[in-house]
This record gives structure tokens, C-alpha cells and sequence, in this order.
């Protein structure tokens, strides 16, 4: 308290209101819209394509599909009828998600007792009973088929890995893992341009990597006709959903 | 073992990559032996070939019988696994697999490593001794 130069005693000045900023309502929400709910760009009829999305939605009611990408690591237990106890539970590293609408499908990778294995899932199929997500996490690139020619170790998962847990308000991390190869040949000459991968530590000498420039099309890029701008898609397909889903 | 494939020793091959069609198993398809019989696992200069698929098509699948030419001899062997992707929820491995079998079904070997397609479990009366030699499942 201060001594006012009058001699009387200062006005009461309250203390200024404590301004409470909520931090979890400031951080902007994440969406994730999956890969499948975007229509290929088509002459068909947008009707196809909304009558498949209600069908996708009703299912997404009933069994919860997580979000993931390619290169995280999910469990898939599915129902077999030669398995004992009729299920059969599968941890792998995703490294394709294709297809569109009902028939999307994502590819699991694991090297078990040294032999390599894929198994090509439906995501709505209704023989999947589960899916896990033992850890979320982005690659450098799009599609993972280069893990066939890669090292086993970068394929190799314990197959009672447990869930990493992840925060909900967080951005997905990206692995920027470069992963070494085993010598060449490989199914796929993966250091051409065309590939565009971004996720291999080339060993190649200078000449190879410049030979394989030779088959760069650099024209691509600017090539208007192969434009598929799907923000706008996005947008509404992702209202729609969100209505669907909470009814 | 899955090197083997990648070798260039042979003299007659002038060209350095072997292209590996990923298709189903058929006559001269190089495989690979996964039980731990002897016939199966001991060195030879020429990798185990397929000679004859026991097919309407010559092309054999997961739970087919092949006619396989190891070190100099025929012997019967059963698919338990190809390169070739087969239909969705169906496992799809990196190599071949083949398990050497006797004419009337019993297997060779005495322990299976490798994991085996849960497939072959419908055709439990054929292969029923070979299943029982496996350890994993897929």
C-alpha cells in the first residue's frame, strides 16, 4: 500500500481481473478426414458416391475405425473360421491404404521367424472384429513398398508389441527414418524419380543416382490436366460426415 | 537363404537384375524348403525347382502338390505360401514356401518354422500331419 502525497488514502484500485486463457480450446482441432471418403475424380454420378459414404458411415457407427496412417503400426484381430478360437490377430506396419468408398483396403507388413508377410485388409469388411493402433506415427512417403527390399529389421514388429498412447490435441509425428537397403536388384528401381521417395538412405555411387535423373519428367508438375484440387470436396464431405455421425 | 536368389554366378546370364514376377507357383519356379528335413535344408549347387504342378492349370496355389527336383531327385512337396498375392485377408509372403511331403501326405521334416497360412486348416484331412508339425500360424 502507498503513502499518497495528500496525506488522505488512496483509492482502493482493485487488481486487474485474471485473464484465463483455456489453452485446450485454442489449439486447433485436428481433422482427419480418411483417405477413402474422397470420390476419385470420375464422370460418375455424385450419388454413387454419397449412397456408398452412408453405407461407410453406418459402419463406422457400429465398429470403430481409428485414425491412422501409412507407417503406423496397428493390430488387426479378424475373425477365421480355421483359426483356433475363430479369430486370428495380425501386427503389422501399414504401408499402402488403397481403393475407395466400401472397398478400401490397407496393406500389413511383418517379418515373423525371418519370412516376410503381408496381409492385404478390407477396412469395412465385417470379418475385421478389431483394430488397434499400437503406434500412430507418419513416414516420409505415401506408400512403404520399398520396406520389401529394405533390411528385415525395419519390418520386424513384436507381435505383443504394446499400445503407444498418444495425446489427442498433438500433431502426428513423422519418422524421418532413412532405411537402408539390401544390394540391389530390387523388385522396383526405387531411385527414380518416379517413385519420388524420400524414406531410403541411397548407398548408390553419384553415376547411378545421375542415370536415374534421366527418367525424371519434370513437366508433370505443371501439367494442369492431371489437377485434382480436393479441398472444396473435402470440406462438404467432411460436414456431412460429421452430421451423419452424430445422429 | 533368400540371397540366394540374387546371385549372378552363373556364366550363361549376361544381364544383371533377374526379374521376379511375382506369380503363383508353375513348372521350373525356384522355391524354397521350409521344414528341417535333410533333403531340404543341406547345400547344392542348383536351387530346389518345381517340375510339375498336380493342377487341371499349371499353376499351383496355397495347399497344391508340385513335383520338386532337389539335388538330383524327384519328391513331392506341398505350397505353403507364394510370392503372388492371393485373395484379401490371405497372408502374401516374401519367398516361395514349400514343405517336402511323401506320396501318401506325411511330411519329411519333423518341425515347420515358418508361419503357414490358416487356409490350409480347411483341407484338414490331407494335410492334418502337416499341420501338426507347425508351430506358427498366420
Amino acid at each position: 500500500c502507498r503513502a499518497s502525497s495528500d496525506g488522505k488514502p488512496a483509492k482502493f484500485q482493485p487488481p486487474a481481473k485474471p485473464v484465463i486463457v483455456d489453452k485446450q480450446k485454442q489449439r486447433v482441432e485436428r481433422r482427419f478426414l480418411s483417405p477413402e471418403f474422397i470420390p476419385p475424380r470420375g464422370r460418375t454420378d455424385p450419388l454413387k458416391y454419397y449412397m456408398e459414404r452412408k453405407d461407410m458411415i453406418q459402419r463406422r457407427k457400429v465398429f470403430n475405425i481409428p485414425e491412422f496412417y501409412v507407417g503406423s503400426v496397428l493390430a488387426v484381430t479378424t475373425a477365421d473360421p480355421y483359426a483356433n478360437n475363430k479369430s486370428n490377430r495380425f501386427v503389422g506396419i501399414c504401408i499402402q491404404r488403397g481403393g475407395k468408398g466400401l472397398g478400401a483396403t490397407f496393406v500389413l507388413r511383418n517379418v515373423i521367424e525371418g519370412q516376410g508377410v503381408e496381409i492385404c485388409y478390407e477396412l469395412y469388411s465385417p470379418r475385421i472384429q478389431a483394430i488397434e493402433v499400437l503406434k500412430l506415427e507418419k513416414r516420409l512417403d505415401d506408400n512403404l513398398m520399398y520396406l520389401r527390399d529394405a533390411l528385415p529389421e525395419y519390418s520386424t514388429f513384436d507381435m505383443n508389441m504394446k499400445p503407444e498412447s498418444h495425446l489427442d490435441h498433438e500433431e502426428i509425428p513423422v519418422n524421418k527414418l532413412q532405411v537402408r537397403m539390401k544390394p540391389k536388384p530390387w523388385s522396383k528401381r526405387w531411385e527414380r524419380p518416379k517413385y519420388n521417395i524420400k524414406g531410403i538412405k541411397f548407398e548408390l555411387p553419384e553415376s547411378k543416382m545421375k542415370e536415374a535423373q534421366k527418367w525424371s519428367q519434370p513437366w508433370l508438375e505443371f501439367d494442369m490436366l492431371r489437377e485434382y484440387d480436393t479441398s472444396k470436396i473435402e470440406e462438404q464431405i467432411w460436414k456431412e460426415v460429421n452430421e451423419e455421425l452424430k445422429k | 537363404q533368400g540371397l540366394l536368389r540374387r546371385s549372378v554366378s552363373h556364366s550363361f546370364l549376361s544381364f544383371t537384375s533377374i526379374s521376379e514376377a511375382r506369380q503363383a507357383i508353375q513348372k521350373l519356379t525356384r522355391v524354397r524348403v521350409v521344414d528341417n528335413s535333410a533333403l531340404g535344408n543341406t547345400p547344392y549347387h542348383r536351387p530346389p525347382k518345381c517340375i510339375h504342378v498336380y493342377n487341371k492349370t499349371g499353376v499351383g496355389k496355397v495347399g497344391d502338390k508340385i513335383l520338386l527336383a532337389i539335388k538330383g531327385e524327384k519328391k513331392k512337396a506341398l505350397i505353403v505360401g507364394h510370392k503372388m498375392p492371393g485373395p484379401t485377408m490371405t497372408p502374401r509372403f516374401d519367398s516361395n514356401n514349400v514343405v517336402l511331403i511323401e506320396d501318401n501326405g506325411n511330411p519329411i521334416g519333423t518341425r515347420i518354422k515358418t508361419p503357414i497360412p490358416y487356409i490350409l486348416r480347411q483341407r484338414e484331412g490331407e494335410f492334418s500331419k502337416v499341420l501338426a508339425i507347425a508351430r506358427n500360424f498366420v
